[in-house]
């Protein structure tokens, strides 16, 4: 535990002395979606990798985030860092109404109702005028930001701080006993529950947990874009990567989803500079399915099989 | 099985319907011929899962779900690559004109699509009950125990079984682009439709199949009159989840 | 009589079908208790229904003097009723000693010493770091035993423990049941191997079609020509 918090404070001081290493705007701007993604991946993973039931709605809990968000500050402006814990909390709130889901649907049909919740979230939204509606809205940026470069640098160090919170909330889930339990669900959930795991407040426990910290990762989404609009950020996409970056990195350790990530989301960054973004998208769907087959461990796996830890 | 690319594969088959159309083949006629090529197509996915997933028997569920994400992710991105994301459509001598029945006026595409969708659905109804193999496909889903011990390979007729499914999406493909435009887009509605038609039915019921789809059509019809067209998407999804909020088993299973 | 276990009128349907109609049955504290019956005739969802996988329609359970039905199945677990699945359900990704911390965290707050101690009883000892989807059957079995016995039970389920085992096999597993009630857990054993209900029951109640058809000794259970007719469907 000391170890851990003693390399995320170090994590933190590394990204909040960025500016003085880095000059070019754009390496905070891209800094960001790779932190944005190690969120929502690790998000994922609290639910799916240890508990074994796979969301396909990552969009629709990053998208209440960022809705959430928007609402709040065009009605009360409401500061950065409330709106923040607003999406977490209503990403939260959908996390436990899927929670409910588990409580009768398994394997394929959860995944399919998670899919039904994005779109009927999204249709929605797309009729929700005050948001803006099927044609976006754009948001002002507030003009200065204290302490900060530029707003870009502000929000790259706020998604660090909310990154790091979510491995720390997915570490622990994972060594304490909530996650031998979360594990027991996934291998079987009728056996857990006659061994004495309360699976549904932990079922419940793990959606509300990755919604919110979803919701967390969406809610700054409308500033950094200056803009939002209903097809962004409901996207497919936030869904592939948040379900392909554990699976590549691995999803029984929370170095896992970082590692996958941080590689996924570096790579995905360099493709959609030099070559185009659709190739990018290609590239994920692609090396999901490459590793589901031939290295279901992901890299931790793969890396494991060539380093066996001495005994 | 945990077969979410389906509606993918339907997309692809408008896609492929819609290639061979570009060289003059009627689109029915291009379904029918896309047929056996979608079933040994079919018969190929389904090996190759067998083989890395069920085969192996590990932790199938979670990895099995992932890989046919990911395959329909795959078709989705490659016919957005390849064919852009413009709708397209295809040309035959019934597209665009109509029958007038006194007042009513119903377009010629709809009755092919319809006449063709219907005999489809009523032959594989008759193969589903009355063949042998049709038979062990139904058992196949309930025990492979016990379709083991009458002496048939559960992996082989489960192959079978998604190389007909997978056939069905060639000429369902065709009837898609001959009712309407198609876009690389189209298959996360389908999803929606698919699955909110099986879930209502209840698994592996074949009537309740139709009445099933019957319902949801005349919903979407009735939201897209009241309500406009930006409300569409939800309504497949809306019912499904209703459905598996409530009655899992589907209206019309046990 | 103390009664650990004390079902009454339980009743359980399938849409239509009635697994079991109006079941009685009173289990003494410290006793080995037999429960037999032809496939389907309803001896799984008895059970099912006294673990909490199943929710009875109708009836009480009372377990311990406590009404229990209406308990989900962990805190019924909590409570003191362990059971093992007829089909073996290891959490597959654990090894075999992690397979028993899962009850001994969440039910007994018992020492990682507990779970060697129970391997060892059960003779799965050599096995703890063995991840549990490399076990052969008789293995299984032991390991469902063994994870039932990490909950720390008054009272143990034992759902076809033995089918599918060689001779020998069925001995050793016999022999952990008797050694196990030794120590004051009271058993219920759901069986096909006649030869071994017989032999482990006290009291032996035999099942048709969701109904009690006789309750007895293993001897007077034999001579029953109810239980013949069931079985042997004359």
């Amino acid at each position: 535990m000391k170890r851990f918090l003693l390399g995320s404070s170090g994590v933190l001081a590394l990204a909040a002395s960025m500016p003085l290493v880095f000059q070019n705007e754009y390496f905070f701007f891209a800094g960001y979606v790779v932190l944005q993604l190690i969120v929502l991946a690790t998000a994922w993973n609290i639910l799916g990798g240890y508990a074994g039931y796979v969301n396909f709605g990552s969009g629709a809990f990053f998208a209440v985030g960022a809705y959430t968000a928007v609402a709040l500050y065009k009605a009360f402006a409401l500061p950065l860092g409330l709106q923040i814990l607003a999406g977490a909390a209503a990403a939260g709130l959908l996390g436990f109404g899927v929670g409910m889901l588990t409580l009768r649907l398994r394997g394929i049909f959860f995944s399919i109702a998670t899919i039904a919740v994005a779109i009927v979230l999204e249709t929605v939204v797309l009729n929700w005028h005050y948001v803006g509606g099927a044609k976006g809205l754009p948001t002002l940026r507030p003009t200065e930001t204290p302490f900060f470069a530029s707003h870009t640098v502000y929000l790259f160090f706020v998604m660090a701080v909310i990154a790091v919170i979510a491995v720390g909330a997915a570490r622990y889930v994972e060594t304490s006993w909530i996650g031998r339990g979360l594990r027991a669900i996934r291998d079987n959930e009728g056996a857990a529950e006659c061994s004495g795991v309360p699976t549904l407040k932990l079922k419940l426990g793990a959606a509300t947990l990755s919604g919110a910290l979803m919701g967390a990762a969406g809610a700054p989404y409308a500033q950094y874009l200056s803009f939002i609009e209903p097809t962004s950020a409901f996207s497919l996409n936030h869904a592939v990567n948040a379900l392909a970056m554990p699976i590549i990195g691995g999803m029984g350790h929370w170095i896992g989803p970082v590692i996958g990530a941080v590689l996924l989301g570096t790579v995905q960054q360099v493709v959609t500079v030099t070559i185009s973004s659709e190739i990018n998208v290609l590239v994920v769907g692609v090396l999901l399915v490459v590793f589901v087959v031939a290295a279901p461990e992901g890299i931790l796996g793969l890396f494991r099989r060539f380093f066996p830890r001495k005994k | 099985m945990p077969q979410v690319a389906h509606p993918a594969f339907l997309v692809l088959g408008a896609y492929a319907t819609y290639l061979l159309a570009g060289y003059g083949v009627d689109p029915v006629l291009a379904g029918l011929l896309l047929t056996p090529v979608f079933f040994v197509f079919g018969l190929g996915v389904y090996q190759f899962y067998y083989s890395t997933f069920e085969g192996r028997g590990s932790d199938q569920g979670l990895r099995g779900i992932a890989f046919f994400f990911g395959v329909a992710f795959i078709v989705q991105v490659g016919l957005i690559l390849a064919f852009g994301v413009d709708q397209r459509l295809v040309d035959a001598s019934y597209i665009g004109t109509s029958v007038e029945i006194g007042e009513m006026r119903i377009p010629k595409r709809m009755l092919v699509a319809f006449g063709v969708a219907l005999a489809l659905t009523g032959s594989l109804a008759l193969y589903l009950s009355r063949t042998f193999t049709g038979r062990a496909i139904k058992a196949v889903a309930q025990d492979e125990g016990a379709l083991r011990l009458m002496g048939a390979n559960p992996v082989r007729i489960k192959r079978w079984a998604f190389g007909i499914a997978t056939a069905t999406c060639a000429l369902a493909g065709a009837l898609l682009i001959i009712i309407g435009p198609v876009d690389p887009n189209l298959d996360r509605l389908y999803i929606g439709r698919t699955f909110c038609v099986v879930v209502l039915a209840g698994l592996g019921s074949m009537s309740g199949t139709l009445v099933a789809g019957l319902i949801l059509g005349i919903a979407e019809s009735i939201v897209l009159t009241s309500a406009g067209t930006a409300w569409a998407p939800a309504v497949a999804f809306g019912i499904l989840l209703v459905v598996l909020g409530v009655r899992p088993a589907g209206l019309f299973g046990r | 009589m103390n009664l650990i276990l004390e079902i009454r009128n339980l009743s359980k349907q399938f849409g239509g079908f009635a697994a079991l109609s109006g079941v009685s049955i009173g289990v003494a504290r410290g006793e080995r208790f037999g429960l037999i019956g032809p496939n389907g005739s309803g001896k799984t969802t008895l059970i099912n229904c006294v673990s909490g996988v199943l929710a009875n329609d109708s009836g009480s359970i009372r377990f311990d003097g406590r009404e229990i039905s209406k308990l989900p199945a962990y805190q019924r677990t909590r409570r003191g009723i362990a059971r093992s699945f007829q089909i073996p359900r290891p959490f597959a990704s654990m090894s075999v000693l992690e397979n028993l911390l899962v009850p001994l965290e969440y039910v007994s707050n018992g020492k990682i010493e507990e779970a060697h101690d129970i391997l060892r009883q059960i003779g799965l000892a050599d096995k703890a770091a063995t991840q549990s989807n490399q076990l052969s059957q008789v293995e299984l079995r032991k390991l469902e035993l063994a994870r039932a016995m990490a909950a720390r039970p008054q009272l143990l389920i034992s759902d076809e423990a033995m089918a599918g085992l060689s001779g020998n096999e069925v001995s050793e597993v016999l022999e952990i049941l008797f050694k196990l009630n030794a120590a004051g857990i009271t058993i219920i054993m759901i069986e096909h191997i006649m030869q071994a209900v017989m032999k482990f029951s006290q009291r032996i109640v035999c099942l048709d079609a969701g109904r009690i058809i006789c309750e007895g000794t293993p001897d007077s259970i034999v001579q029953d020509p109810g239980v013949q007719r069931a079985y042997l469907g004359a």
